[in-house]
């Protein structure tokens, strides 16, 4: 969330009550009753259902649990950090890590650059049916990465799909791309880059508009060039919305799921595997205490991406 | 002025790339699965069939699947329109102790990924017997710190005097949140409600790990298990179920679509 978002206007923080002073400790615990009765079923469905489950889940990588236990689940014996090491030394786990780093600093880039690019086009360039190019660049970010990605399965196809098909056109015979250990995954980051980009390009669209037009005009008459300007007036400006598209995108991205579960099944010879879907398998053999370390290790590689991000983008 | 036309190609070329897979979708559902695996392809369907949705039925039971994904959709929204706006508002218009962890703790878990909780949380969820249940799909996504968040945010816009007016009149603080200031928060309360519809409708990995059994699957799961096991060449049945997951969540964003964009402009948050 950027800064800006949390700001409120000066004066919207002051203590709300009546004025008179003799009746406003009585005031102030009567909204403090109301308060804490209005955020009590927010508060234990949260206890039990996301801060139970994320100290649950450390407390269960340090221990051997597998399904058996599943009924007794605190009758599992501690292993320290053997799951970790585990995690670690697995050459599957190393690949999925691999996989999930490209996918990450391959894709993020590429969905900001288009994000960016149809933006500018929209804002600068596109007056008449500007909100129906809008709409529909949005239009993947709202639908199911799971029929996404069994629609692109056929997209992708090697010799009935649509991208092959349209490739034959100019002369070039497109390979098998979701059986290619070198094309797996570029088609994985290119689909993810068309589902994606419509939900940075709003939020640039945002920055943007937010730009005052004499920014620009002061350039025009100082001589520089569009690019020029581009570069040195408006990317700064959009400084803060590029930190904040590159922090929701790049957590999702280390996420990556459903995409290799549907389309290759982390194939071929696991070049396509992420950590998220790794940690799902070792799930499914049972081993609980091992995916859970596998859950924590993204969770803190998560947590230290996006710490390096802020540090990187945030105002000099 | 000269420069328009070549933008605007551009930006029909985009879109043209954005619709391309989802019109594929839409004809190929209609294809016969020897016109599916034809080379060259064809575009529209030569012998328009209905076989592929009559084998939804049929084959696959998608109605249950349907159904399972609305009933969960519905409720999942429900609980967050009520119990967001209830903590939202007391975050951003009343004064009490402990309010900053709340808040805090809120932004803390904005981001925490689903990945991290479900092993814990499907031991907690198959020792409260509610595995393979509408309750055990429902009950964790019940809150969200995202809507608590938006609702915050909108809260925290709307002037104090109304709730002083209600306070001089006498009116409970429970009162002054129910029928002064939470009508005011129509917008917002639509904006949450459909990005919180469309989220449950998509949503995957928990339904998948806590739905054990076909009746209780959601439309995903079930599309995620047909298109990687026996069903998985079998094209236009899955054409036909994708055209099914997306075409609800198209109609839904297209009729509602300003208060999608407005509630990322809230928020700053998709």
């Amino acid at each position: 969330m950027s800064s800006a978002t949390l700001q409120e206007p000066a004066g919207r923080t002051r203590p709300a009550g009546p004025p008179a002073p003799r009746s406003r400790s009585r005031s102030v615990n009567r909204q403090t009753a109301a308060a804490w009765l209005l955020a009590l079923p927010f508060v234990a469905l949260f206890l039990a259902f996301t801060a139970g489950p994320v100290l649950g889940s450390l407390a269960m990588s340090f221990t051997d649990m597998k399904q058996r236990d599943l009924r007794t689940p605190f009758a599992v014996n501690g292993v320290g950090i053997d799951n970790y090491v585990k995690a670690l030394s697995d050459e599957t786990f190393r690949k999925a890590a691999f996989n999930t780093a490209y996918f990450v600093i391959v894709g993020v880039p590429l969905t900001l650059v288009a994000a960016l690019a149809a933006a500018v086009l929209l804002d600068r360039g596109v007056k008449k049916f500007q909100s129906l190019f809008k709409v529909a660049y949005y239009l993947p970010v709202i639908t199911s990465i799971v029929a996404i990605a069994v629609i692109w399965r056929f997209v992708l196809a090697p010799d009935s799909g649509l991208l092959n098909t349209v490739l034959s056109w100019v002369g070039i015979d497109g390979p098998n791309w979701l059986a290619s250990k070198t094309w797996a995954m570029p088609s994985l980051i290119v689909m993810a880059t068309w589902r994606n980009f419509g939900a940075a390009m709003i939020i640039f669209l945002a920055g943007l508009q937010g730009i005052p037009h004499t920014v620009e005009e002061a350039g025009q008459i100082d001589g520089a060039s569009s690019w020029q300007r581009f570069r040195y007036l408006i990317l700064p400006l959009l400084r803060p919305t590029i930190l904040f598209t590159s922090v929701t995108t790049g957590i999702g991205y280390l996420q990556f799921f459903e995409e290799p579960l549907v389309m290759t099944q982390g194939g071929p010879l696991n070049s396509t595997i992420s950590v998220s879907m790794y940690t799902y398998q070792q799930f499914g053999f049972g081993n609980y205490g091992l995916a859970t370390s596998m859950s924590y290790i993204l969770f803190v590689v998560i947590a230290v991406v996006t710490f390096i991000q802020f540090r990187l983008l945030r105002e000099k | 002025m000269r420069r328009t036309w070549w933008i605007y190609l551009i930006a029909v070329l985009g879109l043209i790339a954005v619709a391309a897979p989802f019109a594929w979708m839409f004809l190929g559902s209609f294809k016969t699965q020897g016109e599916l695996l034809r080379v060259p392809p064809t575009w529209l369907p030569e012998a328009p069939t209905n076989q592929n949705y009559a084998d939804l039925l049929s084959k696959a039971n998608f109605p249950q699947y349907f159904l399972n994904s609305a009933i969960v959709a519905i409720a999942v929204t429900a609980g967050n329109l009520i119990f967001c706006s209830m903590v939202g508002y007391s975050l951003a218009k009343l004064r009490f102790r402990g309010r900053n962890a709340l808040f805090v703790l809120v932004l803390a878990t904005l981001m925490i990924p689903g990945v991290v909780t479900f092993v814990p949380l499907f031991v907690l969820v198959t020792n409260a017997g509610l595995a393979n249940s509408y309750p055990g799909l429902i009950l964790p996504f019940l809150v969200s710190p995202f809507g608590v968040f938006l609702m915050r945010q909108f809260f925290a816009g709307l002037p104090d005097d109304l709730m002083d007016a209600g306070r001089v009149d006498g009116t409970s603080e429970l009162g002054i949140f129910a029928r002064i200031m939470l009508p005011l928060t129509k917008p917002a309360l639509a904006t949450l409600g459909i990005l919180t519809f469309l989220g449950s409708w998509n949503n995957f990995l928990w339904p998948l790990v806590i739905a054990q059994t076909e009746e209780m699957y959601t439309l995903p799961v079930a599309l995620a298990l047909y298109s990687t096991g026996q069903n998985a060449q079998n094209y236009g049945l899955l054409m036909a179920g994708a055209v099914v997951v997306v075409v609800p969540v198209l109609v839904i964003f297209l009729v509602f679509q300003r208060h999608v964009t407005r509630g990322i402009a809230i928020t700053g948050l998709k």
